[in-house]
């Protein structure tokens, strides 16, 4: 039933008594408006890291050399040295644990134009790499195929290549599939064009320039030998890829003469140890917008209340008076608390949308610019909104309904002898 | 109209109780104008309230207009005051967010009227007591005399049979003290009871009927002859002064 009446009444109460309406409305407003931007901020940071790692296997680590610190069995600190075809093999053989292994080699010198095509020239990050890696860090053929098995057999010069090396190589409409490219002297031909689902980047460069052709392609065209300069590992399900780490660095150091001591030696890192940061910083950030929210919360509610509490005693005396002129106890309380909801709810609607449209402004920002974002995509917790909303207007009845019921339980003569 | 029979009120207060009125007896027609005098602390207030179903009493009966006036529900109570009763007080008790317009209409509010129509209620209320051009003022733009008036057209549009005003004068110099009652007197002159409580001998004077009270008891009614006698002295001590 809507009393039109009732209505122009509760609005004219509220219009009229400005400051204290601005009061209450705004300790809603600002509850509810914190709440969304945290919560839309905190999403947005996680959105932000996740996207970029969650193609990523998280049971995966990675290895790369670097001189030694410790001298050992004669030799001095600060050799240089390189795993060998010979290390993956016996990995291979006699650690179970490992799911996949892709070893790596890169370009000795990555400064410079190192791909040229007619007129054309460009640097890329070049690696030759198994097929392995792919299902390590993800990666999806754009246009064509991915490196496979019988490339590696075979020692084919065919490549994958990222999107920004198309861009740079060839012209706009131009079909880079089975063009050759020559990089560092060597021609390949382009097999696949490749996108990377993940924004981890191991091995440096930005991965939309990244040329990779087959692990032994590249060994036996730049004559590399046995060296490897780097692997990849996932651990199998059940064993935890830290253990394997420690367990692979051991084995490594024994093979190649290192002191067990040395932690320099050998460079390695490890996906699942990252994750473990990430999801800890995540259940902070989480954790934090609980509290903070429930905290701009409580203060919403509190404010509401507090107003109302200093109100009650003007309140009192005109409700007595509007008793003593012939308002039945219903009448009042039904007024009372219909202000007090209809200025929460309008509050709350407001910090809602505002918060919303704030929130997507930055979406929007977000959008438009350029290069690695770790803040992406800000989303509205609406159920933790919803909630809070109506917390918030729980209140607003019962902060109503006090003064209320207690101007109207005395008799209207003490109401209307009540002194502020 | 009004029947008190051996009116009691106490007024309790924590192990402390204090007999306000002791055993009242009053009876008063419809169409009387009268008023309640008494020293401070006789009383008056506490009378006035228990007519107008502001306060209740503890012992003995009352009647307004064939109802008898106990343990009624509270909206029971508000749409007899409604009906029959119209206040007004010594701090004119305006509501102050609301212009002289709207504080007029309210009663009709709560009788259900619609809008429009009581404003223009209020508005005929308000050009018979001289406020035409204050309705949209509100109270705090307003004189004492001016509040006052409002309040009494306040009172009067829900056309009650009763109009009870504790000290309605109190607030106001003397020349605004006369117009008001010139206002109630008029009131009076159609037919509505008016029950005034004041401490001026000389606004008393001009009421049909005086009642004294001391130490919640009534001590005289003066009405007739005597209040002829009482006028006199009055409103005689008024002109030499
Ligand atoms: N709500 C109350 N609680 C306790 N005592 C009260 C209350 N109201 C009035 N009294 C006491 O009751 C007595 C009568 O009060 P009342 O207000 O009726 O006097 P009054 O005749 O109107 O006096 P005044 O001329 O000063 O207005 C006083 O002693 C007063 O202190
Ligand atoms: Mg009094």
């Amino acid at each position: 039933m809507f009393d039109l009446d009732l209505w122009t009444e509760i609005v004219s109460a509220l219009k009229k008594n400005r400051l204290r309406s601005f009061m209450t409305a705004f300790g809603v407003f600002w509850g509810i408006f914190m709440l969304i931007i945290m919560s839309g901020a905190g999403k947005a940071l996680e959105n932000g890291v996740l996207d970029g790692v969650k193609a990523f296997a998280t049971n995966s680590a990675f290895f790369w050399t670097e001189r030694t610190s410790v001298p050992h069995e004669g030799f001095q600190r600060g050799r240089r040295w390189n795993y060998e075809t010979s290390d993956i093999d016996y990995i291979r053989e006699n650690v179970k644990e490992v799911e996949y292994l892709s070893p790596r080699l890169f370009a000795n010198n990555q400064s410079g134009n190192n791909t040229i095509r007619g007129e054309r020239t460009g640097a890329f990050n070049v690696f030759g790499d198994y097929p392995d890696y792919f299902k390590i860090d993800r990666w999806t053929p754009v246009q064509g195929r991915l490196i496979n098995e019988i490339d590696m057999l075979q020692e084919r010069k065919v490549c994958n290549i990222g999107e920004r090396v198309v861009e740079v190589m060839f012209e706009k409409d131009e079909n880079p599939i089975g063009q050759y490219l020559k990089i560092s002297g060597v021609y390949f031909q382009v097999v696949g064009v490749i996108h990377a689902e993940t924004r981890i980047n191991i091995g440096g460069g930005k991965k939309e320039e990244t040329i990779i052709i087959p692990f032994t392609t590249m060994r036996k065209a730049y004559n590399y030998g046995n060296k490897v300069y780097f692997f990849s590992v996932t651990s199998k399900p059940g064993t935890k890829v830290s253990d394997l780490e420690e367990k692979l660095k051991v084995l490594l150091k024994d093979r190649h003469k290192i002191a067990p001591e040395d932690q320099q030696a050998i460079g390695s890192f490890n996906i699942e140890k990252e994750f473990v940061k990430f999801n800890a910083l995540f259940l902070g950030i989480q954790g934090l917008t609980w509290i903070v929210g429930i905290g701009t919360l409580l203060a919403g509610v509190i404010g509401v209340s507090n107003i109302m509490l200093v109100i009650i005693k003007e309140r009192t005396q005109e409700i007595g008076i509007q008793r003593a002129i012939g308002a039945t106890p219903g009448t009042v309380i039904k007024h009372i608390v219909a202000e007090s909801v209809f200025l929460t709810v309008m509050a709350g609607y407001i910090g809602l949308s505002l918060g919303v449209a704030v929130l997507e402004i930055l979406n929007q920002i977000l959008l438009k610019a350029e290069g690695e974002m770790f803040f992406r995509n800000p989303e509205v917790n609406l159920t933790m909104a919803l909630s809070a909303l109506a917390v918030l207007v729980v209140a607003g009845i019962i902060a109503g309904l006090i003064p209320a019921k207690r101007a109207v339980s005395i008799k209207p003569i003490d109401a209307i002898r009540d002194e502020g | 109209m009004i029947r008190l029979n051996n009116i009691h009120k106490s007024y309790v207060m924590g192990n402390s109780s204090l007999h306000v009125l002791k055993g009242i007896d009053l009876h008063i027609e419809q169409g009387d104008f009268v008023s309640i005098m008494g020293s401070s602390g006789s009383g008056k207030s506490t009378l006035l309230n228990i007519l107008g179903m502001l306060d209740n009493y503890d012992n003995g009966s009352y009647h307004l207009s064939g109802n008898l006036i106990a343990n009624m529900s509270e909206k029971r109570a508000a749409k007899l005051r409604n009906e029959l009763v119209g206040f007004v007080f010594q701090s004119f008790n305006l509501i102050s967010f609301k212009n002289a317009m709207e504080n007029v209409a309210l009663p009709l509010y709560y009788k259900g009227v619609p809008r429009k129509k009581r404003n223009l209620i209020a508005m005929e209320y308000l050009e018979k007591l001289g406020l035409k051009d204050w309705a949209n003022h509100m109270p705090n733009e307003m004189s004492g005399g001016q509040k006052q008036r409002v309040a009494i057209a306040r009172a009067l549009i829900s056309k009650p049979k009763i109009i009870l005003a504790d000290e309605p004068t109190g607030a106001l110099d003397s020349a605004t003290s006369y117009e008001v009652m010139d206002i109630l007197r008029e009131i009076n002159d159609d037919g509505i009871t008016v029950i005034i409580v004041t401490h001026e001998h000389d606004i008393a004077a001009m009421t049909r009927q005086i009642i004294r009270l001391n130490d919640g008891r009534i001590h005289e009614i003066i009405r007739n002859g005597e209040l002829k006698n009482f006028q006199k002295s009055y409103i005689h001590g008024l002109e030499t002064a």
